[in-house]
């Protein structure tokens, strides 16, 4: 019985509940055809690995988001990261851009890479070192990030086909980072497992996690500590733009093209409510980055129920938005003391 | 003086690219007037927005609420309805939708971004629930909003509801210098603790500053709709940026307290120079945006560097504790 | 008082927060046409009073009578509204409006629906010329100093036509000159009837301007005395209470002159707070940092640790020259500093106290050397331990404490780090007596073992007794620096600037 109790008050136990019950009532509602498996080719085929395969960009995203929300920030510019980095990749892979190196996917996807890096810097430096609000200051990537993306991509979608002129081979290793499988499971879900081992190892075996959570409950005081306030900013929405970029990535090479204006259009609420789903707290502090992915989950998994149900994609921002506000009256004292306070007068009366 | 000098630096830059401008490409009043033409109803959803800045909140559901806006007007215009009965329910809905979220954020401590952001993509998901394309407008009243204009000689002409926007404009600068809920934005913005112990209802004219916002959207988008006689779920994405950088160009700190409805008109001007120039220019219209936020990022960090100086300036400020 | 009648009654007033009972049944009077200082030790229960009184927080039980009608301001507006104004310590007035604004805001006179702002600027400039004040009345209130700020908010203040105007430690930030007009201003208010409730820490000002005094101690009432016939003495006697005794013993090292070797010495410094800073600190050896808040204690704190860095001058760490760029640099040269606001700059509130103590050497390691989780536990449940911090667990979260025992995590959390030299800024303020005497015993302790440390304090009290070595400041500069013979009156007359301010 205690053993329960303390495995419910970990933060991820509720999150966890969630998601099974949502994937249950998916199999019910599909008679179990929910949880069918298929193996063809030694690839694993079925619902649940769909939602993993199309949740892989929002999971990647989680663990950034995660993190610039912990220390009391946020990072709304991740859906136009996304746009560039699908675009500088596509673009490379197309020629249209370093025609000098012969469409190499390689080469294509470091590029997209170090374009992450170099966007989620500047958020970075605009936070830590301007001392701009987070959501301006990623607001300005937000707008300016598809503006860019079409500069790069010279206002076009560029679609990575089959190029002979070019190199016939490229494109399909282009593929590969969404569509391909490893020990028969989708790589995106490899992706995800290696940045999730990464971020953990570096937030549990370095101080790095004690700094990030310090900060987002008091800056002011962890910088009386000694701790470099500002390099931790900068690391974190550095790698939060690096998430994006990996994320766009996978989604390009999903739709094998760069569409700027659609790439990760309106994800930024998406990541911000895998967090709180997850149980993490939007105002900064204590974070489970464990936790954040199964928040991903559930919303991917709603998502995909809600489509399979016929709900248009944009419409389901309703209830998204609803959820969002839910979540954040549920962290709320004030509102916590508003509810108990007319429920004590309720038992009163 | 101090309260001026934002001002006179935003208005210098204006003269300075429209003098640019007039060097390069000669002097055309038609020019001068498209940029109210173009603009107004940027004006309107700016100046709303800069209520919502001076008190140190936040915004960003505009965008969706004049897309909502525009949506509502072309649905219940196919449907027959009257535009004279339509156009103020849409703008109570407006309204009550930025109501809606400044009660949500002072009487729960929500921060002001998640709420907007959640209200932003609520307004859009409703837009797309309505419809997911494009419906035209078409009306005699409409007709006459959206064509209806005085002519200064040749093609230079000032559509009606430009003035709409500047009546906005004047009332909102008379409420912020003459009335006590005017005053009470600033003073909430510029010390929110001193304000509440001056006696100052604090939290409803935090409330209220995002139902001006929301008024002003809504209004907006009635404007919008007058130039662009259409509803679409997915038209002006990214507005809520032009907005909220108009005010910022024209001088209102982000951190509340300070700040013009005429900056910030100057400040929308100066975005509509900068697009008509790239399209002079045949540039890709997305340089647009790129220099706008160019732009953003220069005024925000002079604020920054005049912050910091003004905090060397005087003592620490008071600790403030909240009961 | 021949003519007694009360304004305010409070009876029985009670209010308790989450683990702490603020006011234990609290009775108060004040009676029209009177001055009545309201005095305690910190955390006595004055502020709670008061901020009951004006609408801040709610009580838990008791009634407020005004005019002997029971009253429930809920807010300060309500306050107003029934006339109880309030000058607080901090000063209240938005920086970004004019003098003028500052004063009429919310209740401008208006003229065709519109704001009368001739009337404004007219009223307020015959206002603050009624204060002694010839200001330009249109100019934005942070262009003026913080004495001018305090005398508007004021000026605020009794503008409303208030029955009841309480002044929370207003002269802190006023000089000699200017109190005195306040207290002019405080007769003339008493002269029209107003009743007036007096709240300082400077006890002569106390018998320079009120009529009664009233004691609160522990969140108890003590009594309500003639101020005229109620001794200094006994006074301070009421106000410390029972624990008087306590107190003393913690009185261990005064008059012992001990001098170890300097560690560290600060020449001709300056940084953007704070010019012209010389002082010396040893090893075994409290040096106090002595004067009125914002006289520069707390900007030579933040100069010596780096967070607001030196510009000129020299500053030697065991007599080699070192430049503290940021407080990890000041760490790493053995430095530790507990800043004044506790809550803002010092607790970490929903992390652990474990996790508050290994900050600092966490800090100090880097980001690669985790402190292992066992050491960490062992660091935790030894200050835990050797500081007595009353927590049922080291993982309890650090806000759930007491302020004194959240104010013991901090200093473990630099003796964690092992620091040389010690700095702590008001680290008894607003804790309780016991706490307090525990603290200060542990800083004459931590000295006697070898440490160096600079106390810095508002009560004199607490620091004649925790300091052999005393820099007294005025205005943002040294006024002198006294060693040996540290009494109450030499610090005040350098404070005061008397006749033997000259530097020593």
């Amino acid at each position: 019985m205690q053993k329960v109790k303390r495995l419910s008050q970990n933060q991820i136990f509720w999150p966890l509940v969630v998601f099974v019950s949502i994937l249950l009532l998916n199999g019910i509602a599909t008679k179990g055809a929910f949880f069918e498996f298929k193996i063809v080719d030694g690839h694993l085929y079925g619902r649940i690995i769909d939602i993993i395969r199309n949740g892989g960009k929002l999971m990647i995203l989680a663990i950034g988001m995660t993190m610039a929300l912990a220390t009391g920030g946020t990072d709304i510019s991740v859906g136009s990261v996304m746009a560039i980095s699908g675009a500088v990749a596509c673009s490379i892979v197309d020629g249209r851009i370093f025609p000098g190196l012969g469409g190499n996917a390689g080469v294509a996807i470091m590029m997209a890479l170090l374009a992450g890096l170099a966007c989620g810097a500047w958020n970075g430096f605009l936070v830590a070192k301007v001392k701009m609000q987070p959501i301006v200051a990623t607001m300005i990537l937000l707008v300016a990030g598809r503006g860019i993306a079409q500069l790069i991509t010279q206002g076009k979608i560029v679609t990575i086909g089959i190029n002979p002129a070019i190199n016939p081979i490229n494109p399909s290793i282009y593929y590969f980072i969404n569509g391909g499988y490893i020990l028969g499971l989708p790589f995106p879900l490899m992706i995800v497992i290696f940045f999730f081992l990464l971020a953990l190892l570096f937030t549990k075996r370095t101080a790095f996690g004690l700094f990030v959570e310090s900060i987002g409950v008091n800056s002011a005081a962890s910088s009386f500590t000694g701790i470099n306030v500002d390099l931790v900013k900068l690391l974190i929405y550095t790698f939060s733009g690096f998430m994006a970029s990996v994320a766009g990535l996978i989604e390009s090479a999903g739709i094998k093209a760069a569409d700027c204006n659609n790439a990760g259009l309106l994800i930024e609420l998406d990541a911000i409510l895998a967090v709180a789903v997850g149980g993490g707290s939007l105002a900064g502090g204590r974070f489970s980055i464990a936790s954040s992915i199964v928040g991903a989950l559930i919303i991917q998994s709603v998502t995909t129920s809600l489509l399979a149900m016929g709900v248009v994609p944009q419409a389901a921002l309703v209830a998204k938005s609803l959820v969002v506000i839910a979540i954040c009256l549920a962290q709320s004292k004030s509102f916590k003391e508003a509810i108990s306070s007319r429920f004590r007068k309720g038992a009163q009366a | 003086m101090k309260k001026n000098f934002a001002l006179i630096v935003t208005g210098l830059l204006f003269a300075l690219l429209f003098g640019a401008g007039v060097a390069v490409y000669g002097f055309k009043l038609s020019t001068f007037l498209n940029l109210f033409n173009t603009n107004a109803y940027l004006i309107i959803v700016s100046v709303g927005v800069t209520f919502v800045l001076l008190t140190g909140g936040i915004d960003i559901s505009v965008a969706s609420n004049v897309a909502f806006t525009c949506m509502f007007l072309a649905v219940t215009m196919r449907a027959g309805l009257s535009p004279l009965l339509m156009i103020p329910l849409a703008l109570a809905v407006g309204t009550g939708a930025g109501l809606l979220m400044g009660y949500l954020i002072q009487n729960f401590n929500l921060q002001p971004f998640i709420v907007t952001l959640a209200g932003q993509f609520f307004l859009r998901g409703l837009c797309a629930v309505i419809s997911t394309e494009s419906i035209a407008i078409s009306n005699s009243f409409y007709t006459f909003m959206s064509l209806g204009k005085i002519t200064l000689g040749r093609g230079n002409n000032i559509y009606f509801y430009v003035f709409i926007a500047l009546a906005i404009l004047a009332g909102a600068g008379f409420i912020l210098n003459f009335t006590k809920f005017g005053r009470g934005v600033y003073a909430a913005g510029g010390s929110e603790q001193s304000a509440l112990l001056m006696g100052l209802p604090v939290k409803r004219i935090k409330t209220l500053v995002y139902a001006v916002s929301g008024f002003c959207a809504a209004l907006g988008g009635v404007v919008y709709s007058f130039g662009t006689p259409a509803g679409y779920s997915l038209q002006n994405m990214g507005l809520e940026m032009d907005a909220i950088s108009s005010a910022v160009i024209g001088g209102t700190l982000l951190s509340g307290g300070a700040g013009t409805v005429a900056g910030t008109t100057l400040g929308v001007l100066i975005q509509g120079i900068i697009q008509t120039s790239v399209t002079y220019q045949n540039l890709n219209t997305w340089w647009t945006k790129v220099m706008n936020a160019a732009l953003l990022c220069v005024f925000i960090a002079i604020q920054r560097v005049l912050a910091a100086r003004a905090e060397k300036a005087k003592t620490a400020k008071p600790a403030i504790s909240k009961a | 008082m021949p003519n007694a009648e009360p304004v305010i009654t409070m009876r029985g007033v009670k209010k308790s927060f989450p683990g702490a009972m603020a006011l234990k049944g609290v009775d108060f009077t004040l009676q029209k046409g009177e001055i009545h200082a309201l005095l305690g030790e910190n955390g006595a229960g004055k502020s709670t009073l008061i901020k009951i009184l004006t609408g801040v927080y709610e009580r838990d039980q008791g009634e407020i009578l005004l005019d002997g009608t029971p009253i429930h301001p809920r807010n300060p507006q309500d306050a107003q509204k029934i006339g109880i104004s309030c000058v607080h310590q901090e000063i209240n007035l938005c920086p970004n409006l004019t003098v003028a604004e500052n004063i009429f805001i919310g209740r401008e006179p208006m003229k065709f629906g519109a704001i009368d702002w001739k009337t404004v600027n007219k009223k307020s400039y015959e206002i603050m010329k009624g204060f002694g004040l010839d200001i330009d009345v249109t100019k934005t209130a942070d262009s003026y100093s913080a004495a001018i700020q305090q005398m508007v908010v004021i000026a605020r203040a009794t503008e409303i036509s208030a029955k009841v105007l309480v002044l929370d430690e207003p002269t802190s930030s006023l000089t000699a000159v200017e109190a005195k007009k306040l207290f002019d201003t405080m007769r003339a208010l008493k002269e029209k009837g107003a009743g007036i409730i007096f709240v300082t820490h400077f006890l002569d000002q106390v018998y320079e301007v009120s009529d009664s005094i009233t004691i609160l101690r522990g969140g108890e009432y003590v009594g309500t005395y003639k101020a005229s016939e109620l001794p200094k003495i006994e006074l301070v006697a009421k106000m410390i209470g029972k624990e008087y005794k306590e107190l003393d013993e913690a009185n261990v090292r005064s008059g012992k002159a001990v001098s170890g070797e300097p560690f560290l010495s600060v020449e001709d410094a300056s940084s953007s707070e704070i010019s012209d800073v010389s002082l010396v600190a040893r090893k075994e050896e409290v040096l106090g940092l002595s004067g009125l808040l914002g006289s520069g204690r707390t900007e030579i704190a933040r100069m010596i640790f780096g967070v607001d860095p030196a510009l000129s001058g020299t500053i030697k760490v065991k007599g080699q020259k070192v430049k503290i760029k940021s407080a990890l640099s000041a760490m790493r040269l053995g430095m530790a500093f507990c800043p004044e606001e506790r809550k803002k700059e010092g607790i970490i509130g929903d992390l652990s106290i474990r996790e508050n103590i290994v900050l600092a050497l966490q800090a100090k390691r880097g980001i690669f050397h985790l402190v292992p989780r066992a050491e960490a536990e062992r660091l935790a449940d030894l200050y835990i331990e050797k500081l007595a911090i009353k927590t049922p667990s080291r993982e309890q979260s650090i806000k759930n404490l007491s302020g004194g025992n959240q104010q013991k995590a901090i200093v473990a959390r630099w003796l964690a780090a092992n620091p040389e030299l010690l700095i702590l800024d008001e680290p008894t303020r607003g804790i309780d007596i016991g706490a307090k005497a525990e603290l200060q015993k542990l800083v004459i302790t931590l000295a006697g073992g070898g440490m160096a440390i600079i106390f810095i304090s508002s009560e004199i009290d607490e620091m004649l007794r925790c300091c052999q070595r005393m820099v007294v400041l005025r205005d943002k500069s040294i006024a002198g620096e006294l060693d040996g013979d540290i009494s109450e009156s030499r610090i005040m007359s350098f404070i005061a600037g008397g006749a033997d301010s000259a530097k020593s």
